[in-house]
């Protein structure tokens, strides 16, 4: 690592004018991508703005009809919570698969969906769910969030405060995880719900998207038959020593399948 | 061979010298084991190292260093994590347990008896960490079958493949009462 000042604010006014002040510092929630990436020195903040001070970022309520979850609410807590568990099981039992152990007691939603990791989960249950990201300074929908590899639309110096899922009817969640490192070889979370039917796709592109082709004809007739013989092309998706992109492309259909079986 | 290749091994260091470069520093209290310590160390000082270090505490292991091994695990309020992927500064406040917090004095905690007893090491590198991660594991209730086990125990890898006893070492502890 570099070395860098360490501070941990207590208010996400004081958080966003630290970040503010320099260009070159960087929030820090659970640190489960970060750290690792400070050792191998492929960054080089000046400052870490630790979040977890910060109560605003923390807890789970139900806001009408939508969970909203804060940004340093840990993948433990998504897994475990009562509210999740009843109104959003699917997104839940994605929250139990992140990982390991260690990595779920630490690691937060905020620094997920910021990060967007090709193979991170969160990402697919959002697009799929029709989720809205909560920033400091405006609400983005997760349609425009996920701009591509490690990018979101996040600007510079934006913090993320929390993600609001709108409940749905159905949901289900499957993943073919790498056998050594747990990452997801492809996964795909489908829902039913208000905004109608959304199919969102991790681990096999370079950053999470929707298959919409699935979601209608989901939306025509939800069964895991209907996405059976739907092929996902191959052009763009991820080819590497865990899989081909054709490999990846399959995985699209069958995890599709085990989704709606999972959401019932 | 002269003696200059043959040094005497030197005394373990409990504490490093003075920081002495242009970075910058955090003063802080960790709670380890029940002990407060006031330290001072370079802000980039992770948990694992500020234990090993700073503290003498060396049963907490750097194995990948990247969080995916669990050598290094601990429990920070009661809740296990990679000590490699935590800084140090940011533990303050909280109450952090060690292997070496286990014991009761000479009483081994009942599992590192257990692990003795279903011979489940071979050269023991990954065992602080397979202990802290298996005490939790019957905490968190995920001790209830095999698979059970082998799923929740998924963050700490033993390269000499002890897994079979690793699990028979916390069955037997969950059925005897647990951890």
């Amino acid at each position: 690592m570099y070395d860098f000042a360490y501070h941990k604010p207590s208010s996400l006014a004081d958080a966003v004018k630290l970040l503010a002040e320099d260009p070159d510092a960087k929030p820090i929630s659970g640190g489960m991508t970060l750290l690792p990436a400070l050792k191998h020195r492929l960054n080089m903040p000046t400052a870490l703005i630790d979040l977890s001070g910060i109560a605003e970022l923390r807890g789970i309520k139900r806001e009408g009809d939508a969970i909203v979850i804060g940004a340093m609410v840990k993948h433990f807590e998504v897994a475990t919570d009562p509210q999740i568990m009843a109104a959003i099981p699917a997104l839940a039992r994605m929250a139990a698969t992140i990982g390991d152990t260690q990595v779920r007691n630490r690691g937060t939603i905020g620094g997920s969906l910021a990060n967007n990791d090709p193979a991170a989960d969160y990402p697919a249950a959002a697009l799929a769910l029709g989720a809205t990201l909560i920033t400091d300074r405006r609400q983005i929908p997760a349609d425009d969030f996920f701009v591509g590899m490690f990018t979101t639309a996040m600007e510079p110096g934006e913090l993320l405060i929390g993600v609001s899922f709108p409940i749905p009817e159905k949901a289900g969640y499957a993943k073919l995880r790498n056998p050594a490192s747990r990452y997801s070889m492809t996964g795909v979370f489908v829902a039913k719900g208000p905004k109608g039917v959304g199919v969102g796709v991790n681990g096999a592109a370079s950053c999470a998207f929707r298959q919409k082709e699935m979601e209608a004809a989901l939306a025509a007739n939800w069964s895991p038959e209907a996405v059976a013989n739907i092929r996902q092309p191959a052009n763009d998706l991820n080819s590497d020593i865990h899989g081909s992109a054709e490999y990846r492309a399959n995985l699209v259909t069958v995890m599709a399948k085990r989704a709606v079986a999972d959401a019932g | 061979m002269s003696e200059a290749h043959h040094p005497a091994a030197a005394p373990p260091r409990a504490v490093p010298p003075a920081p002495d470069g242009d970075w910058p520093i955090a003063t802080l209290t960790l709670r380890v084991n029940g002990q407060a310590h006031r330290l001072a160390m370079d802000t980039r000082t992770t948990l694992l190292d500020a234990l090993r270090d700073h503290l003498g505490l060396t049963g907490a292991k750097p194995g990948c260093n990247q969080g995916a091994c669990g050598a290094c695990t601990v429990l920070i309020d009661g809740k296990r994590m990679n000590a490699c992927l935590t800084l140090a500064v940011a533990t303050q406040g909280q109450e952090i347990t060690t292997i070496e917090g286990l014991a009761e004095g000479e009483a081994l905690h009942p599992m590192q008896q257990a692990f003795i007893d279903h011979d489940a090491f071979q050269c023991g590198y990954c065992t602080p960490g397979q202990i802290i991660s298996a005490v939790a594991c019957i905490r968190e209730g995920h001790a209830g079958s095999a698979e059970e086990i082998r799923e929740f125990m998924s963050g700490n890898l033993c390269r000499c493949g002890a897994y079979p006893n690793i699990v028979k070492a916390v069955q037997d502890v969950a059925a005897k009462g647990g951890a």
